[in-house]
């Protein structure tokens, strides 16, 4: 997995936003959202959830969630221990709800921000067919909702270690729009446990030359650490 | 009149059975409190996280000081999941009550304001609302179509506890931009806070401190309790201590007589 093709594949998801927020657990987002907002010549407002220096909220945890309601964040990510071929995600745990097999930590704001952020890009590095999967045991925020519940947000990408993927809303299904370098069309279809469109010709995600693995890298040091200290001190690009 | 209290006596303020209501952990969790808390051996607490929790939580379930968890994620963040917490979810020794982080906040809100519930937008869709008997989906009254809504029982914790950098003389208490600690102590009945030191000093003297600072009129008592959030971090104060929150991940703070005892 090569981080920098990432954080760049999804800086150019993110494309002029207004507003870009990053949750929990979102240390390859926020680097992405930082190079977006770099792109958009500072611009962009990126508010990073845990963040000192990138978080203008004056008004407590409640901000985040009161500022999407009043759509005033444009852009945010999603990730889940499963995702389904519905954009269904799962951050709760696996199997039975009650004696789950595996736990983890919970939805966090998922089960709404997932349905107010106009433009959700979904993340998760692994993909194999244990993350990618038909349908998922919880669905701690659903893909799509029937015409009269409210919901101005919703999914619009999906990013894994292996491609991206187009949320296509009127068909209730992901596309393959590109595959990182060393996959192809073929070890996708392998690695996916839900069905999606796949084009005809699949371009490959275009990897990061050595002038922006080295802006990466900047930001990844001089802002990314300050959340997630660990991711810091690992990456490596 | 906020009393001044040594760290046991704060903590004695914590009956058995209570709904404590504790911050995230990037807001001034009272770490040190929760420790003599759990040595004092109290029981049944109904944890309540604004919106999430973490080390606090998860040594009070190893303990076995927990029936109920109430929470949108418990979570030791970069250090990976909470170890007694799973254990005891996947051994159903722990009530949980899913929930997500904009829906504490506003039953929260709604007990801020003495209200008895709270709509709230998005939800419908989700297991977490399919498993939360005591949350309601119904039309909006205002609306000529249809328009379903979720609505949430309003939150009033007994209890609520963090850890702060400062209070004054009066018993204000400096949360700066820490805003979910001022919603905790408006809706819970009590609130208890540790704090770094007590300054002589009015917070109400300085205007340009007047918004950071919590009111003394939602404070009971303030305890000092010095690298009180320690291995957590406190905002400007010190950063979190990486390499205990390493070891506590790996369990290795808890022997598994312990963890199994929570479980």
């Amino acid at each position: 997995m090569d981080a920098a093709v990432l954080i760049d594949a999804i800086a150019r998801l993110i494309g002029d936003a207004g507003h870009v927020a990053t949750g929990a657990l979102s240390p390859i987002p926020m680097a992405a959202a930082m190079l977006a907002r770099r792109r958009s010549g500072g611009r962009m407002r990126v508010t990073v959830l845990g963040s000192r220096r990138n978080n203008r909220f004056t008004d407590g945890a409640q901000e985040l969630f009161d500022c999407a309601a009043q759509g005033r964040i444009d852009v945010f990510f999603l990730s889940g221990a499963q995702i389904d071929g519905e954009a269904n995600i799962n951050l709760l745990g696996l199997g039975d709800y009650a004696r789950p097999k595996v736990r983890f930590s919970g939805s966090f704001g998922a089960p709404y921000l997932y349905m107010l952020v106009p433009r959700v890009i979904l993340f998760r590095i692994e993909h194999d067919r244990r993350a990618l999967v038909p349908r998922v045991d919880f669905i701690s925020a659903p893909g799509w909702s029937e015409p009269h519940v409210y919901r101005p947000g919703g999914p619009v990408a999906l990013v894994t270690g292996r491609c991206v993927f187009d949320w296509r809303r009127d068909e209730r299904r992901f596309a393959l729009r590109s595959v990182h370098p060393g996959e192809t069309a073929a070890s996708i279809r392998d690695a996916t446990g839900f069905a999606y469109a796949e084009p005809d010709e699949v371009p490959t995600t275009p990897a990061p030359d050595a002038a922006l693995r080295a802006e990466i890298r900047d930001l990844v040091r001089h802002e990314v650490t300050e959340v997630y200290p660990r991711f810091a001190e690992e990456f490596a690009i | 009149m906020t009393e001044s209290l040594s760290l046991p006596d704060l903590v004695a303020r914590i009956p058995d059975g209570a709904m404590l209501v504790v911050p995230p952990e990037y807001s001034g969790v009272a770490v040190a409190a929760t420790r003599t808390l759990l040595r004092r051996g109290v029981r049944g607490l109904h944890v309540l996280a604004a919106p999430t929790s973490g080390i606090q939580t998860d040594m009070l379930i190893a303990a076995g000081c927990v029936a109920t968890v109430e929470a949108a994620a418990i979570t030791l963040g970069e250090f990976g999941t909470a170890p007694a917490f799973n254990a005891a979810v996947r051994a159903g020794t722990i009530r949980m009550l899913d929930s997500t982080c904009p829906a504490i906040h506003a039953a929260l809100n709604a007990a801020e304001k003495g209200l008895p519930f709270i709509p709230l937008r998005g939800l419908i869709g989700s297991d977490v609302l399919r498993h939360r008997a005591d949350w309601k989906v119904t039309q909006n009254p205002f609306a000529d179509a249809p328009d379903p809504i979720v609505l949430l029982p309003a939150l009033y914790p007994d209890i609520a506890l963090f850890h702060a950098a400062a209070a004054d003389r009066e018993g204000n208490v400096w949360i700066g931009r820490r805003r979910e600690l001022a919603v905790m102590a408006h809706a819970a009945r009590r609130t208890l806070v540790t704090v770094e030191r007590v300054l002589d000093t009015c917070f109400f003297d300085r205007e340009e401190l007047v918004a950071g600072a919590l009111p003394a009129l939602y404070v009971d008592a303030v305890a000092i309790a010095e690298r009180g959030a320690w291995p957590l971090g406190l905002d400007e104060e010190y950063a979190p201590a990486a390499p205990a929150l390493a070891r506590y991940a790996a369990g290795t703070l808890f022997p598994q007589n312990q963890l199994a005892g929570a479980a």
